[in-house]
């Protein structure tokens, strides 16, 4: 294995809230190798876009990383100073927002918010730093000329674009998407998808994808890791993620939407109802919704244990 | 459980025929309903004032200052408008606050001034609030031409100055008595009022809340009252509160010109008293500084409690009880990593 881009490990993210602490994201530890696309999957509430702002250190209070490490490249993100933090933001590590549409600003031209990262990271004329937003904006299969055009002026899919333009724009090696493709139908998904994909041959960036439709993710990704309660519960490669689960929680998961190729098999989905952070039902947070739920499960909280090369799991039936 | 209760006792007393019956479980269940009403109501009084500084100093301050208000005959140590001792008395233990130049008793002036001050500020206050509703409200809602003159008076009276436009008014009608007052200050002070809640209702009318009540065929006055107006409160009572404190001010000031009348004890007509007499020359400081210090301490509570209700109404300022707690953690993690 390559050595890791970004290594996490032990992140714990609570919020202090006025009926308790909740810790959203919990004893979380995964690695990204250069070039490569993880996806996070899970469902609301269980801490995975928690953890993608936890990655650019982008939590205000009353958020609070209390535990753990995020390494980049062997730095730790939560000991970098503010100017060093700024520097390392968008320069190594882009975001784009679950609701990408409302990441630009309304009355700013795309293309003053597109020069204005450019500008902000690198010593250019206004001059070159148009050139690039061009250029970027080609990129992602929109024409120059909308540079001159307001958010409001462009369609759903196509400030979607701009958004992925602006993350590319200092060419930063880990790219965080959360939940990028959320706001827009399957078509223009599947375009901007395919664009992201013959970006990342070109420029070989890495990928934290995260988003709740498997599916999805099974697609794209190379490795998948599925979160429950603010836990990694499944983690590794993603075709056995993905085609041969073995939690539980994945198994619904993936048994609650259909497949397109196959025979047509009776839909599952998952009982029950997401857990509460403040009232975690103890031992594996799963059991109250799981199905084959032993005495070990009420009693005892399972491990991430290494099951194959590639490939942990949290979970006592194993 | 209690519900259970009340319905098993229900069906008992009809079994026995009683015809007083379903008063009395009605009436029982009202009686728990009021119950359960006045715990929640403490209970949100105890949240509000929970970890929130303004609010308790706030609030301590302007419960005093009301208290003294309404139980001035019982505090009140002489009568305020008779001459109980000789001029400018320094304070003593028989006048705690001193006495002024026509040796009337200060302390007793201040308590009986507050009904007067208080009085004129907040009728003041509810007149130029619900002035600023109804235009603001009206305005932002209908649009169009409505709101283009709605707007036009406005800005009209925005830019009057409004201090020397209260005192040509009262020049104008004479020495006026504190009603006059009242009605003037409330007829100059909605403007300010007005534009915030103009604005507000302009963000909120684009609303799908406010497009789904048209779908369903809601009338424009009970979207206005129902659907908008509580979205407003926070922004009424702030308002409100800060007009109550403008008008506050104001009316000392008329009075202190000599426009307001000096023979009602007012905060205003002390301070104008205290000034004919030049009592900070003869050093009498007492007789200005006494209504002074009052009009300033109750002007701070109104400000403070303003402060408290801004940060309970808005989630997003990061205030409360939790958010100290987070502090303590965030400088422990600190120090964990090796920060500080």
């Amino acid at each position: 294995m390559k050595k890791a881009l970004l290594e996490i490990n032990n992140l714990c993210v609570d919020y202090v809230s006025p009926n308790g602490i909740a810790r959203a994201v919990n004893n979380v530890s995964l690695t990204i190798a250069p070039g490569e696309t993880l996806g996070i999957a899970g469902e609301s509430g269980c801490g995975k876009s928690t953890l993608a702002f936890a990655i650019a250190r982008l939590h205000k209070a009353p958020a609070l990383i209390s535990e753990g490490e995020i390494l980049y490249e062997g730095r730790d993100v939560l000991k970098m100073s503010d100017k060093a933090l700024r520097n390392f933001r968008w320069n190594e590590v882009s975001i784009v927002f679950q609701s990408a549409m409302n990441s630009l600003n309304p009355v700013i031209t795309i293309g003053e918010q597109l020069t204005d990262v450019i500008i902000a990271h690198k010593r250019i004329s206004l001059k070159e730093a148009n050139k690039k937003a061009v250029e970027l904006l080609g990129i992602v299969g929109l024409h120059g000329d909308r540079l001159k055009s307001f958010p409001h002026q462009l369609s759903g899919g196509m400030r979607q674009r701009v958004v992925i333009a602006i993350a590319l724009a200092l060419e930063p090696k880990l790219i965080i998407m959360d939940e990028p493709t959320t706001a827009l139908d399957v078509v223009v998904e599947r375009e901007i998808l395919n664009e992201l994909y013959d970006l990342k041959e070109k420029f070989g960036f890495s990928i934290l994808f995260i988003s709740h439709d498997l599916s999805l993710m099974g697609e794209i990704a190379d490795r998948i890791g599925v979160m429950y309660a603010g836990k990694m519960i499944e983690i590794g490669d993603a075709k056995t993620v993905f085609s041969n689960p073995s939690h539980p929680y994945t198994k619904g998961l993936i048994s609650s939407f259909p497949t397109i190729h196959g025979p047509k098999t009776r839909l599952y989905g998952i009982p029950g109802d997401p857990v509460d952070l403040l009232r975690l039902p103890g031992g594996c947070n799963f059991h109250p919704r799981c199905n084959d739920c032993t005495d070990v499960c009420v009693k005892d909280e399972p491990k991430l244990l290494k099951r194959n090369v590639d490939y942990e799991v949290a979970c006592h039936n194993i | 459980m209690y519900g259970l209760t009340l319905g098993f006792q229900n069906k008992v007393l009809i079994m026995n025929g009683s015809i007083t019956a379903d008063d009395k479980a009605s009436a029982k269940k009202q009686h728990s309903e009021f119950r359960k009403k006045c715990q929640s109501v403490i209970k949100k009084t105890k949240a509000f004032f929970d970890g929130n500084p303004p609010a308790i100093i706030g609030g301590f301050l302007i419960t005093v200052i009301l208290l003294g208000a309404l139980f001035a005959p019982v505090f009140a140590s002489h009568n305020p408008e008779k001459r109980v001792a000789r001029p400018h008395v320094a304070p003593n233990a028989e006048h705690i606050m001193g006495t002024t130049r026509s040796g009337r008793d200060v302390y007793s002036q201040v308590l009986y001034g507050a009904r007067k001050t208080l009085s004129v500020a907040f009728f003041a206050g509810i007149i130029a609030m619900s002035i600023a509703v109804a235009v603001g409200v009206t305005s932002g809602y209908l649009g169009g031409k409505v709101d283009e003159w709605m707007n036009f008076v406005t800005n009209v009276f925005l830019v009057f100055p409004q201090l020397p436009l209260l005192i040509v008014l009262a020049a104008f009608l004479g020495q006026v008595g504190s009603f006059v007052i009242t009605i003037l200050l409330g007829v100059t002070a909605w403007p300010w009022g007005a534009r915030v809640i103009r604005s507000q209702t302009l963000a909120l009318r684009n609303n799908e809340f406010i497009i789904a009540a048209e779908v369903m065929g809601e009338s424009k006055i009970r979207i206005i009252l129902v659907e908008i107006l509580p979205n407003l409160v926070s922004i009424v009572f702030g308002g409100f509160l800060g007009t109550v404190i403008y008008a506050m001010g104001a009316e000392a000031a008329l009075g202190f010109l000599g426009l307001g009348d000096a023979t009602e004890v007012s905060w205003g007509s002390m301070l104008y008293w205290a000034q004919v007499s030049s009592s900070l020359y003869t050093g009498a400081w007492w007789e200005m500084l006494v209504p002074a210090i009052a009009l300033a301490l109750t002007g701070g509570a109104l400000a403070l409690i303003n402060m408290a209700i801004d940060q309970v109404s808005n989630p997003k300022l990061k205030t409360g009880p939790h958010l100290k707690l987070w502090k303590k953690m965030n400088k422990e993690t600190q120090k964990r990593r090796g920060l500080v």
